[in-house]
């Protein structure tokens, strides 16, 4: 009955899920849609697209082919049954919770977080009246005592930003299980190259898709994949299980199936949020897939490199590699991350506060800003500028030293690279002697 | 599978719902647009989308394609047994429609059998218009057509 199909390879899928050569056409390149709506063929149509009775194209805030392509693309790479993208991450996150989440509810989300996602949680925790119950995700036990009966989900990072704590996907997906809730990764440092937390007993990915997998810094964007494996109509989601009074008392879950969240994600959260993916971003998200592979091992053997010659520096005093030999996470990066585990982490000069600022000044390679993921290599110091306002007391609260400088260690040479870190080091290092 | 939507005229549906809102409706309106003729089946309604109702497959007067199944997987069976009897093509169970009894049945009086997929999905996926809703349709070709 059924026809074998081939099992395409990582390398292959990343260079055409989600598009074909146009079929008017011949174009081989994803042709952009640079369109706001879609013409109906006829009325009947028309209605049937608005009540969700076929798939069609409506309008570019609901939907578009060039984003399609690279939600596609992103889903077939992480083994999910679908995406929806989104203008940014932390787009992609509010929605995914607006449309879990009701008022009263809770979800538990690992404390070692993006600085940016621990805002948004606690923004919407007062906006939408729900409680987030922070974890230590390196505590085996973390997980099992955070949840209760209102959790509705829980969210972590593959590999924390930028502690490069390391999550143990299957620990997690069984706590969530057993409460009935779905466990939400944002796989954005991982990549689906080095890691597929849904193999792994993951319901939802999000994703920051500005960093690695656009690659080279260009574009801001955002996107949810879903394994379409999570039971919504256990009780405990009426919002995708029950009436939607949005479409007229259509259940998502009943009526799609697998494809029951997404289709409400897209067609009321997305709808509703307006936060949509513009479709030139879509194309360059599009190319940056393609090369992610190529891209990440060179990104993996650079990071590790850098990692293991700065720690025999003088005026270092942690590297926190979540790879190297001796790092605590080596076990779970054995097992989730044997790749590779990306290309950021962090480190401590011995000289504080006024080293890092010295550090940073003495660089010309690498740029000082405030992303990651990039060809080019990046570096940032928190104390003296995401976490300027903080005492010291009040960084060491938020897991930062003073001296804590983030790396993103892009293509370049090695050697290069570390030539630039030499001369940020030495300067480092003259500071602490005049201090 | 491919070869059931591609081919398949008639689809007999059976557990066809008249409100517009259940999935059996959706799938029922959708496989019309798209030029297949439908034959519900259901003891208590007599037409839904503009055909005559039939309580059973048995009283079907006409050759079935593909038998269209949305009812509880315990009537599977049943209806299989039907299915055979009537000389269908192909028995195609919904989503969450599993019944390993039914589709031995349907198997053994040589009818092709698909299980815990969506006939609109499928068509869609084969339409290209499923990746239009950034799902993943699985193919991958670097050909025209």
């Amino acid at each position: 009955m059924d026809e074998v199909q081939r099992e395409f390879g990582f390398h292959t899928r990343a260079v055409h899920a989600g598009q074909r050569p146009d079929p008017y056409t011949g174009a081989s390149a994803t042709p952009i849609y640079q369109t706001a709506g879609f013409v109906f063929e006829d009325t009947e149509s028309a209605s049937a697209y608005f009540n969700l009775q076929e798939y069609g194209n409506v309008y570019s805030r609901i939907m578009n082919p060039t984003v399609a392509a690279f939600e596609e693309r992103l889903a077939n790479l992480e083994g999910g049954v679908g995406a929806v993208a989104f203008a940014s991450g932390l787009a992609a996150q509010a929605a995914l919770f607006f449309a879990l989440l009701e008022p009263g509810d809770r979800i538990a989300v690992a404390k070692a977080l993006y600085g940016g996602s621990t805002a948004q949680l606690n923004h919407l925790a007062r906006k939408l009246q729900i409680t987030v119950d922070w974890v230590d995700m390196d505590d085996a036990e973390g997980w099992r005592r955070a949840v209760t009966a209102e959790t509705k989900a829980l969210f972590a990072e593959t590999i924390a930003n930028p502690g490069g704590n390391v999550l143990d996907i299957e620990l997690a997906a069984a706590v969530a299980h057993e409460v009935g809730a779905p466990l939400v990764v944002d796989n954005t440092f991982a990549t689906p190259y080095l890691c597929r937390p849904l193999e792994w007993g993951a319901d939802l990915i999000v994703h920051s898709a500005t960093k690695f997998i656009v690659g080279n810094g260009t574009t801001i964007a955002g996107a949810v994949v879903d394994s379409g494996t999570f039971d919504w109509s256990n009780g405990r989601f009426p919002s995708i299980a029950e009436p939607s009074s949005a479409y007229h008392g259509l259940r998502f879950h009943e009526t799609f199936g697998v494809y029951g969240l997404l289709m409400k994600l897209r067609s009321e959260t997305l709808r509703d949020f307006g936060a949509v993916l513009a479709p030139f971003n879509a194309f360059l998200l599009l190319l940056g897939l393609e090369s992610l592979a190529v891209r990440m091992d060179r990104h993996v053997a650079n990071a590790l490199a850098v990692a293991e010659w700065l720690r025999a520096q003088p005026g270092v005093s942690a590297v926190r590699h979540p790879a190297l030999a001796d790092s605590p996470y080596r076990p779970l990066v054995d097992r989730y991350l044997p790749a590779g585990a990306g290309s950021v982490f962090s480190f401590d000069l011995e000289s504080g506060r006024e080293g890092g600022r010295r550090f940073i000044e003495a660089l010309s390679l690498w740029s000082h800003l405030a992303n990651v993921g990039d060809t080019k290599s990046l570096v940032i110091h928190p104390a003296s500028t995401t976490h300027r306002q903080l005492s010291d007391e009040e960084l060491a609260a938020s897991g930062v030293a003073p001296g804590t400088v983030r790396l993103s260690v892009g293509l370049e040479d090695v050697d290069d690279l570390v030539w630039d870190l030499e001369r940020g080091l030495h300067a480092a290092r003259g500071s602490a002697v005049v201090a | 599978m491919q070869e059931i939507v591609l081919n398949a005229r008639t689809v007999a549906i059976v557990g066809l719902s008249a409100s517009e809102l259940r999935a059996s409706n959706f799938v029922g309106y959708y496989l019309q647009r798209h030029g297949y003729r439908i034959i519900p089946v259901n003891p208590n309604e007599e037409h839904v989308l503009g055909e005559q109702v039939y309580p059973s497959l048995r009283d079907v007067p006409e050759h079935i394609d593909v038998v269209d199944v949305f009812r509880d997987p315990a009537a599977v069976p049943e209806i299989a047994r039907e299915a055979v009897e009537v000389g269908a093509g192909a028995l195609w169970l919904q989503f969450g429609v599993i019944s390993a009894e039914g589709a031995r049945i349907a198997r053994d009086g040589r009818l092709a059998v698909v299980m815990d997929r969506c006939l609109k999905v499928e068509h869609a996926r084969l339409l290209g218009r499923m990746h239009w809703m950034g799902f993943d349709t699985g193919v991958i070709a670097g050909s025209r057509r």
